[in-house]
């Protein structure tokens, strides 16, 4: 869970980096741009099959690791303490990330299946932008009606809300399952974990809310 | 000043034997004084049920200090009840409320079959002890005492360590029933000091695939273990452990 769990952190960084571009207030251009180098990079194209295949990985350890762990308490206890010694989040991984699954499901059906195999897409004419001299896919205006209506922001919104849950265990737990959560750097480790987890998903959220209202 | 003695109802998890499938059981008790311990209390209920000619409550205990780790039970869904840092029986009623409803419970957990009532067999700690929790000593003399001489910070990291009593609160109140604050615990006491480092890979290696074997379930962090355990061990310890079993699986040999 912890290496899977660590690219894919890592991932968001370099994936929220390219998003921030869609606020560029260019008309897109930033973006479309970004969308044509991430779609016709080898180098980043090996890294998206990585990626999705970490993902799966990701997916299926914890298919495991939850059974396995239910099987080791086959019988609950009957009672309920008034204060439980752990984080809610903590506790419940498994519910949040199937919930991102579901949310990833919706988001690559919207965009990366769009970009890849959708038909009649927009495009940007050749020259339109400096130095590209031939047709590219205007990725912004796809993005930008997806974010038009209210439900599609919205799920978007909560989506980062859990991705955030999920990553404020997340971050710390997979240093301590890769034995670094030691008590020298555990509090810094946990900073940034914090920092991290509310940070990146505000940012994520951030896109869809501004694009909306600007539609709106 | 609060009350001086209790009424309560006690809901005990009673159970013939391993076979039984076992249920809930309500008693009432009058007149608990606050100043007992939670095993005195016990005892009170079975004198009393001794008197109405019932089987009282089969419960583990021992030294009732706080230290042999014997005593056990989950009180109120914790383990070792309210109080952090305490074993059950220095637990004392006055943190209870009068007319509370206490529910007890042995420890739940698949490598910890209960054996009846509130016992439950914790053999499985034992196991683990067996695999590798130890150093081998070779017949001779008695080395000095203070001949190796050990850095300050590791001596109390690893007396920190060591004083885990094995008495099963972190697979407990574990949402997984995870053993790893126990075995971080023995495998650090030995991994911070000089006499532990001949075998040091291969004990961790032995540890944690004798854990596995026996059925506890997988870390996931959620540090409910560490806020339970009776003696304070940090999962600090976890780490130390997951460093110590990569390190072992990377590299073998000691």
């Amino acid at each position: 869970m912890a290496l899977t769990g660590l690219f894919l952190i890592l991932f968001l960084v370099i994936h929220l980096i390219g998003n921030l571009q869609l606020l560029a207030g260019d008309g897109g251009e930033a973006f479309n741009r970004y969308s044509y180098f991430m779609a016709n990079n080898g180098l980043i194209q090996l890294v998206s099959k990585l990626n999705f295949a970490f993902i799966v990985l990701h997916v299926i350890y914890s298919i495991w690791l939850t059974r396995t762990n239910a099987a080791a308490r086959p019988i609950a206890y009957g009672g309920k303490p008034k204060n439980v010694q752990s984080n809610w989040n903590s506790r419940n991984m498994g519910i949040l990330g199937t919930l991102i699954l579901l949310f990833l499901i919706v988001h690559l059906k919207s965009f990366w299946f769009e970009f890849k195999f959708g038909t009649g897409l927009p495009m940007i004419e050749a020259g339109t932008y400096d130095g590209l001299n031939f047709a590219v896919l205007d990725a912004y205006t796809v993005v930008a009606s997806a974010y038009s209506t209210l439900p599609y922001m919205l799920i978007y919104v909560v989506g980062m809300l859990v991705l955030s849950f999920h990553l404020y265990h997340g971050f710390q737990s997979a240093f301590q399952t890769l034995g670094l959560g030691f008590s020298s750097y555990k509090k810094l480790i946990e900073v940034i974990g914090v920092v991290y987890a509310v940070i990146v998903p505000l940012l994520f959220a951030i896109i869809p809310v501004v694009m909306y209202l600007q539609q709106a | 000043m609060s009350k001086e003695s209790l009424n309560l109802t006690l809901k005990v998890w009673r159970q013939k034997g391993s076979k039984d499938k076992g249920k809930f059981e309500t008693y009432k008790l009058k007149d608990v004084s606050t100043h007992a311990s939670f095993l005195e209390m016990m005892d009170v209920l079975n004198e009393s049920l001794i008197s109405e000619q019932k089987e009282p409550v089969a419960f583990d205990h021992d030294c009732r200090e706080g230290i042999c780790g014997m005593c056990s039970m989950y009180i109120n869904g914790r383990a070792h009840g309210p109080q952090r840092g305490t074993t059950t029986c220095q637990l004392h009623m006055r943190h209870f409320e009068d007319g509370e409803t206490i529910t007890i419970e042995p420890w739940r957990a698949a490598p910890f079959p209960v054996l009846k009532d509130l016992v439950v067999d914790r053999s499985a700690f034992d196991k683990i002890q067996q695999a590798g929790g130890y150093v081998s000593v070779n017949t001779g003399n008695a080395p000095d005492g203070n001949a190796v001489p050990i850095p300050k910070e590791n001596a109390d990291e690893a007396f920190n360590a060591a004083a885990c009593i094995g008495c099963g609160a972190c697979v407990a109140a574990c949402k997984n029933a995870s053993a790893m604050l126990f075995v971080s615990a023995k495998v650090s006491q030995y991994a911070l000091l000089p006499q532990g480092q001949p075998e040091r890979k291969e004990r961790v290696g032995k540890m944690v695939a004798k854990m596995d074997e026996l059925g506890f379930g997988n870390c996931t962090n959620t540090g409910a273990c560490e806020a339970e355990c009776p003696k304070g061990i940090s999962i600090t310890n976890i780490a130390r452990l997951n460093r110590e079993y990569l390190g072992a699986m990377l590299g073998p040999g000691n």
